[in-house]
């Protein structure tokens, strides 16, 4: 696996941005970290077409409400930390309550963002942005995804959430072949002792704890969810109807994201056991990516530990 | 381009409206919606272009009530227009009704922004004033702040942006009536002096009495003739203005006349109104 290319998703927002703007009416705006969030691509292409709001994220969001009031498709960008956090009453009441055109690109979302700590690593955005009327939460899990994703944000009329990385991670989908749509997960491999249901990086693992469980001669299907609301119900209760057990993986606390949304799906519809991967209701810290994925148990041989123990309550 | 009186009888109207709408919903905010009607008169029946039979037109002019609590007298500037009948003014606030309790764009006709939360709507009519000149649109923004809202940091990000970019497109009233929830603003959490901050920000200021229809129109033309700044006009203005039990009176913020209370209230305004009407 040494020769898979990498890119973080991040870039991949910044190069979509860049590609989409020939085609849609984009505005971005960006709260002085064009650098970081590579909106910097966009704006050294359509350099008219980039506003820098300064330090100031409920501004922006405000702000960006008023230019989709006025037709623009407006891509406000910040790290996940400010955009939902710091920004929230603003997504919710100018942007969602009248359901505007603005897209959020949050990215460095997770601890993959690594040395820069607790303070950066947002743990907890799809958690918040979940709970929004008319909100649509993407977390794209490679550079095809989060390309694909942006067009269908783009496409779509009202706030999208858009999650990106600060990390480079493997590409794992097939750009000839790949397609997206919003609210539709995907089985990337089938299985049958229990449903892996991964979003973002994390995807990655999954695919890499399906081996590592074959080897034990457990059989894993594995579904991608990118689309964290609207979740893709049927999909997941169908899938966990034929495995009768289920382990979600995400990079974001297990209260409120991914892990949450599946438990809501199962429990109304297919109740089966089920364990959550993912930061468990704690702050991140300052280290290497790697070092922190092992540290919060985010690992290919976590995902097969909770399999084996969601497996045994059947 | 309408006499003062005219704008006058109008504005005593809106104030009608106004204090109808909280008593039929027994809630709302009289006070400051009282303070702004006569601004809301002279931009609603001349100066802005907008226009009820063509509404979503992209070229009209927009405004936004930042201060959104003050939606009775809005709607009551909207129903004069034409927007809505003035009928519906006596559903506001209940369950059914579109005329909800903070303006709501996707279900009132006319409000080209849902405000509330203060603080927000300032920073969307900088969205919508940039808007005009990304597109090279010559359609002018308007907005009313409270005075107390001055208190919330994203004004002052908005005040920023605003000089920043040059949104002489942009006029932002600040309805300076001296009195917010808890009482005096200088007393609450002091945000004079006022001209001077937004003069520090780099903004075009004016500052006028809100009841004087010669300044609110001068304050408005001398705006256009302004070049690469945005313009606050700083209104000084008396909470509750028209009904004389509540002038001046920080418990009228928020609170909804009883049946005497609004009788009272409702034939003063009426008194005025005739007046006015004799006078044309």
């Amino acid at each position: 696996m040494a020769d898979v290319k990498k890119i973080a998703t991040r870039q991949s927002y910044g190069d979509a941005l860049a590609a989409l703007g020939d085609e849609f009416p984009i505005i971005v705006l960006d709260a002085d970290l064009s650098k970081s969030t590579k909106t910097e691509v966009f704006k050294k292409k359509f350099p008219d077409r980039f506003i820098n709001m300064g330090i100031a994220e409920a501004n922006m969001m405000s702000t960006a409400a008023g230019l989709a009031s006025c037709g623009k498709t407006v891509f406000a960008s910040s790290f996940a930390m400010f955009a939902a956090g710091r920004a929230f009453e603003q997504v919710r009441n100018s942007i969602c309550y009248p359901n505007l055109n603005v897209k959020i690109g949050a990215t460095h979302a997770g601890i993959s963002v690594g040395e820069d700590g607790a303070t950066h690593q947002c743990l907890e955005d799809m958690g918040i942005m979940r709970t929004l009327p008319n909100m649509v939460i993407i977390n794209p899990a490679d550079d095809v995804e989060a390309k694909a994703a942006m067009r269908a944000a783009c496409e779509h009329n009202g706030p999208v959430y858009l999650r990106f990385g600060r990390l480079g991670v493997p590409v794992i989908f097939d750009e000839a072949t790949y397609k997206f749509e919003i609210g539709k997960g995907v089985v990337l491999s089938e299985g049958t002792d229990v449903t892996i249901v991964a979003t973002g990086l994390m995807v990655e693992m999954a695919l890499k704890a399906k081996e590592l469980l074959a080897n034990q001669g457990i059989s894993a299907e594995i579904i991608n969810i990118a689309t964290i609301k609207p979740i893709d119900a049927e999909l997941i209760s169908k899938s966990a109807t034929k495995t009768g057990a289920v382990v979600t993986c995400e990079e974001h606390n297990i209260i409120g994201g991914l892990g949450s949304a599946v438990a809501e799906v199962l429990v109304e519809n297919a109740p089966v056991p089920m364990d959550r991967i993912g930061t468990r209701d704690v702050f991140g810290k300052s280290g290497t990516p790697a070092e922190l994925f092992k540290d919060y148990g985010l690992t290919p041989e976590a995902i097969v530990e909770s399999a084996k123990k969601v497996i045994a309550k059947k | 381009m309408k006499s003062n009186t005219a704008l006058q009888l109008i504005a005593y109207k809106i104030r009608h409206h106004a204090v109808t709408a909280v008593y039929s919903a027994a809630s709302g905010h009289p006070g400051g919606s009282l303070s702004i009607a006569d601004i809301l008169s002279v931009l609603y029946f001349d100066e802005m272009n907008v226009d009820p039979s063509n509404q979503k037109n992209p070229d009209r002019d927009r405004f936004v009530l930042s201060k959104g609590h003050c939606a009775p007298a809005l709607y009551g500037a909207l129903a004069e227009k034409g927007f809505f009948p003035v009928e519906d003014i006596k559903t506001f606030r209940k369950a059914n009704s579109y005329l909800q309790g903070h303006p709501d764009m996707k279900g009132v006709p006319g409000v080209d922004m849902s405000t509330g939360s203060l603080g927000q709507g300032i920073c969307t009519a900088n969205g919508m004033a940039l808007a005009a000149k990304l597109d090279n649109k010559d359609y002018r923004v308007y907005t009313i702040l409270g005075d107390g809202e001055l208190e919330e940091g994203q004004v002052w990000e908005a005040a920023m942006f605003a000089a920043h970019y040059k949104l002489d497109n942009l006029v932002a009233f600040v309805d300076f009536n001296g009195l917010q929830i808890d009482g005096d603003i200088t007393q609450v959490m002091n945000p004079t002096p006022i001209d001077k901050k937004f003069e520090a920000f780099g903004w075009n200021v004016i500052t006028i009495d809100a009841h004087n229809y010669d300044e609110i129109k001068s304050a408005l033309a001398a705006a256009k003739t302004v070049k690469g700044k945005p313009t606050v006009v700083i209104a000084k203005s008396v909470k509750g203005k028209g009904v004389s039990y509540m002038e001046n009176q920080a418990a009228w913020h928020g609170s909804a006349p009883n049946e005497e209370q609004y009788n009272q209230a409702a034939s003063e305004l009426e008194a005025k109104i005739k007046e006015l009407e004799a006078t044309l």
